[in-house]
């Protein structure tokens, strides 16, 4: 399938729920984890980067060595059900080629979400897995990367705000 | 044909500089690339990539005027565009400690040595001007892995300067 790319206006597309979990739901799902795979280094993609505009996120960063991971994590109509901490890291999206930034993002979550069956499920998240999710999700609003960028300085100033 | 200029700006910082410059380059049909603009102490610095028809005598005389009227500096050097060619950092070094002389060269030629490429590099001076501190954040490509790098920021720290490397893992969704 083929991804959007910004400044495509259908990335800022709000997301519906999904409420009818059919084989063609599962059949969507499979397609998508393909497009996710096919990107490069893509951890993540949720459904309207490839123009459906339903809660459909799947997150899989099992490829990276040395850090936490739930595996291939199929979560739809997912809802952040806790959130703490911030860390500041770095992120690329496959609808924004060549660009990566800095986002602070929560540090550990709780997210709450059916899977392809409609079973309701909950993983707790901590730093790269969890800023996977909060990008995923941020796509169903609509949301890019993009519009939470802070700059180095920003983080340098904090910091000397901190010190004292 | 089209060239690429990289035009470098400094003066005192007043209001608007920026909104002055780039008006008159786009008056003057540029094209704007990537660029870094911003304070350094009570100065405003500007690097910015322009792409233009206009020889580089001509594109001094397009910003003259508002050059001369904020009494700032200008200089512009000939360049290859390159752009869609980001380079990817993966690890970030945080610094600090009193500020003392050396300590930006001390530390980065460490890190040379240990084989880091920087991509981007900003410092700050804080603190008071009785006790100053040095504030500095690197991001870069470390070509020899990241070991060699705090093994390097090791040596250094034991001089009194606190510094942290860390892995940046960038993740793509
Ligand atoms: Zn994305």
């Amino acid at each position: 399938m083929e991804i959007l790319k910004y400044p495509d206006p259908r990335l800022k597309q709000v997301s519906e729920p999904v409420d009818c979990f059919d084989d063609a739901l599962r059949q969507f799902v499979r397609e998508l984890e393909q497009t996710m795979r096919a990107g490069p280094g893509g951890v993540g993609i949720a459904a309207p980067q490839v123009a459906c505009f339903k809660q459909i996120v799947i997150v899989d960063v099992s490829s990276k060595p040395k850090i936490p991971s739930h595996g291939c994590m199929i979560l739809i109509n997912p809802e952040l059900t806790r959130w703490e901490g911030l860390a500041l890291g770095r992120e690329g999206c496959m609808s924004v080629p060549d660009y990566t930034g800095n986002v602070i993002r929560a540090e550990s979550i709780t997210v709450q979400a059916l899977n392809e069956h409609g079973e309701q499920q909950a993983f707790d998240c901590e730093g790269y897995e969890a800023r996977a999710v909060q990008h995923e999700i941020d796509h169903l609003q609509g949301m890019l990367f993009l519009d939470r960028l802070v700059s180095r300085r920003n983080d340098l100033f904090k910091r000397k705000v901190y010190k004292k | 044909m089209n060239h690429w200029y990289m035009l470098t700006v400094v003066g005192e910082d007043r209001r608007a500089i920026v909104a002055h410059l780039t008006h008159a380059l786009y008056e003057g049909g540029c094209n704007l690339g990537e660029a870094s603009m911003m304070r350094l102490g009570g100065n405003f610095s500007i690097m910015m990539m322009v792409q233009t028809t206009l020889s580089k005598h001509q594109l001094d005389q397009l910003i003259e005027p508002v050059v001369d009227s904020l009494g700032l500096h200008a200089h512009i050097d000939s360049i290859k565009g390159q752009l869609h060619q980001h380079q990817i950092p993966d690890v970030r070094v945080h610094v600090n400690g009193a500020d003392r002389a050396g300590i930006v060269s001390q530390v980065v030629g460490a890190l040379a040595e240990a084989g880091l490429d920087i991509t981007d590099l900003e410092s700050d001076v804080a603190g008071t001007e009785q006790q100053p501190i040095y504030l500095m954040i690197i991001e870069g490509h470390a070509s020899e892995g990241i070991e060699p790098l705090r093994s390097a920021l090791e040596i250094v720290a034991q001089n009194g300067i606190d510094a942290r490397i860390d892995e940046i893992e960038t993740m793509v969704g």
